[in-house]
């Protein structure tokens, strides 16, 4: 589904990404864990189509297609979805309001038909439950007034609307209790499925107590080091990143 | 050769309105009750004394009036044939309830729509009520815009004739808003006409009032317009305020209004129209526990300039004022705003919040911001902000990574911006009608993609 090759990358002459691979099939789930300043969010953010980012060389392919020739909406049209780390507050639109547009750009892009607000109101009633929030969150505007938490759950809301096949969750757990770790480990297990794939860019371990990644990858200075199954994702929790960085474990 | 600086043939700007005010007083006028003329000749003098302001002027360093004082502006007609016909007016939607109309200034009945009112509640044509009841006039008529008026409060009670005079009585609660409607229906030459609303509120009485000013064709005019609002103790008034003049008029107005013990005052201005604006505004929250709301809306383009002046006294203690004003600037447009806050020894407790954001739609527009606190008191709350630039990328950024192509997020986005202001509009079939006015301006900068 997605083929990172030699991925070079970064913002005004400094190079953050220095050449990452990484393959990931549908179906899976693999989580990328590294250090503050590895590149971890970088990654996300080239993914997603920042224009803040410059990539330098490599590729990236999803699904068959140069995923870094697509506009940020036409990734997402195509069903590429990053939960931001940091999601932004949209003054003067609601949350329902914005839903719906995405939506139905989407399915606009589909050749399917466009949702009236009846018919979203319904679709949405669902997907709240599913993260425990009530309709007064849907009525305000984007994020405004949001906690940090509310925000992560707002990201998560979206990504359960719009059913990605890739969804890349970029640090979604950082500043998160552990009912809203739940929220979140739930809606991304709800959606795992053959035809998609997760890629979860996080710093921390306990995120994957709850989901169990197929394969966990070390980002240390713009690079994946070393890759893993989930008990990589346990080794690391306990010994900390300096070990994977030390010539001894590349050997 | 030389031009001389004093203006056409020789006579300065402020002479010609001396003049005119002589023709003004010998021509009817003259028949007014002797504390008007007083009144009147009080604000000439002051006029005259003041006179146009320059740039050199603090108050008026962003915005040039040479434009207005140049215009050799003759005192609009009463309008005789230049009546519209009820027709000409059906585009502006149909009266809510009570509506007065102006023409140039002047009431016409014909236009104008009344309703049932509880007793003692007067709506009516200020020249009405001067020659009805001049003593309930008297006692409010210019006591709120003060001895220390501004050049333009002053000429326009130099010339004090004709605009709204509303009066609710203590306890009394109007359902329906009241809408004054002004009309321009522009002349041959360039024509000025100087209204002057008068909204009291006594003692828990309550409400709406809708101003409104339009034109029914494209010409250079001026409006030169003072509205007094007083809220008494307990009173409730929630004040709208829709410029939208031709694209060629200059419109000036001065909002002064006073507020009592626990009074609860909304004022927005919403400015759409005119070459070029002016709003200075000034509230007095002179009894403790009042409570303000101001919440304004500047949306320019071509090379439109507004300028809101605004200044919140907190004479009292345990007052709260939240001040929002945003303007959406596109092409060449430029939006000032100047907002003081006083807070008065003594006024503790004071509850002060003011905000002012500018979203600039292309790079030759402009915006200035200038917050000023000043706050002689010790236990108070004063925060102040202001923003001026273009849209966030980072919000586009965020639209399109969710699917919307990047000209319906720069819709959604700009909208937003705009619409926040309505949001605080209370009356929902006037929100309706704001927003089809925002709609449609954002059309003409080709934003479209508005929810």
């Amino acid at each position: 589904m997605l083929e990172i090759h030699n991925l070079h990358a970064g913002v005004a002459g400094a190079e953050i990404l220095q050449g990452v691979d990484l393959t990931v099939r549908a179906g899976e789930v693999h989580a990328i864990m590294g250090p503050n300043g590895s590149g971890k969010s970088t990654l996300a953010q080239v993914l997603a189509g920042h224009p803040g980012f410059t990539v330098t060389a490599g590729t990236v392919r999803y699904r068959g297609q140069d995923l870094l020739a697509l506009k940020p909406e036409e990734r997402a049209r195509e069903g590429v979805f990053v939960a931001f780390q940091y999601p932004i507050e949209i003054r003067g639109v609601t949350n329902a309001y914005f839903l719906r547009s995405a939506v139905n750009a989407i399915r606009k892009f589909r050749g399917e038909e466009e949702l009236d607000p009846m018919d979203f109101l319904a679709l949405l009633e669902e997907k709240l439950e599913a993260i425990g929030w009530d309709d007064s969150f849907v009525n305000r505007p984007v994020n405004e007034g949001f906690s940090g938490g509310e925000k992560k759950r707002n990201e998560i809301l979206q990504m359960a609307v719009l059913e990605p096949r890739l969804a890349i969750l970029d640090e979604t757990d950082s500043g998160l209790d552990i009912d809203a770790l739940k929220t979140v480990a739930h809606a991304v297990n709800r959606l795992r499925a053959p035809e998609r794939a997760t890629l979860i860019v996080t710093h921390y371990q306990r995120l994957l107590n709850h989901i169990t990644p197929d394969y966990v990858h070390v980002l240390t200075d713009g690079r994946i080091v070393k890759s893993g199954g989930p008990e990589l994702a346990l080794a690391l929790e306990e010994r900390g990143y300096d070990w994977v960085k030390s010539p001894a474990a590349v050997a | 050769m030389t031009v001389p600086a004093a203006g056409v043939a020789g006579v300065s700007p402020v002479e010609r309105y001396v003049a005119a005010h002589r023709t003004f007083a010998g021509n009817g006028a003259g028949r007014a009750p002797g504390w008007l003329r007083e009144l009147r000749a009080g604000g000439l003098a002051r006029f005259g004394a003041l006179g146009f302001p320059t740039l050199r002027e603090e108050e008026w360093r962003f915005t040039s009036v040479a434009p207005i004082a140049e215009t050799p502006f003759v005192l609009a007609p009463v309008p005789g044939t230049r009546q519209p016909s009820p027709a000409q007016l059906a585009p502006l939607g149909p009266a809510a309830g009570h509506r007065l109309v102006f023409v140039n200034g002047r009431f016409s009945e014909r236009l104008s729509t009344a309703a049932d009112v509880p007793a003692g509640v007067r709506i009516e044509s200020l020249a009405g009520a001067v020659a009805h009841h001049p003593d309930l006039v008297e006692r409010h008529l210019g006591r709120y815009a003060g001895q220390q008026q501004g050049p333009f409060a002053a000429l326009n009670t130099a010339f004090v004739a004709d605009g709204a005079f509303v009066h609710v009585p203590a306890a009394c609660e109007l359902t329906d808003p009241v809408e004054i409607l002004f009309v321009a229906v522009p002349g041959d030459g360039p024509e000025v006409c100087h209204p002057r609303n008068l909204i009291v509120l006594e003692h828990a009485a309550r409400a709406v009032v809708v101003e409104r000013y339009v034109s029914l064709a494209d010409g250079v005019y001026w409006t030169n317009a003072v509205t007094e609002i007083f809220a008494g103790d307990g009173a409730r008034a929630e004040c709208y305020r829709i410029q939208q003049e031709s694209d060629r008029a200059f419109h000036v107005a001065t909002t002064q209004a006073v507020q009592g013990r626990d009074s609860v005052v909304r004022l927005h201005p919403l400015v759409f129209g005119a070459a070029l604006s002016r709003h200075d505004l000034r509230v007095v929250l002179d009894g403790a526990g009042g409570s303000l709301l101001l919440n304004g809306l500047y949306l320019l383009g071509g090379r439109q300039h507004a300028d809101h002046h605004t200044v919140i006294d907190h004479a009292r203690p345990h007052c709260e004022s939240h001040e929002y004003f945003t303007g959406v600037l596109d092409e060449r447009a430029r939006g000032v705003f100047s907002g003081r806050i006083i807070v008065r020894p003594g006024a503790q407790r004071t509850d002060s919040k003011q905000t002012n954001n500018n979203l600039l739609l292309s790079s030759e527009a402009h915006a200035d911001s200038q917050p000023q606190l000043e706050i002689y008191a010790d236990d108070v709350r004063c925060t102040h902000g202001s923003t001026v630039g273009p849209l966030d990328e980072r919000a586009l950024l965020y639209l399109r990574s969710r699917g919307i192509d990047e000209a319906e997020a720069r819709g959604l986005l700009t909208y937003g911006f705009a619409a926040e202001v309505l949001g605080r509009v209370a009356l929902g079939p006037l929100r309706a009608r704001l927003d089809a006015l925002v709609r449609a301006r954002l059309a003409r900068s080709g934003i479209t993609g508005a929810p």
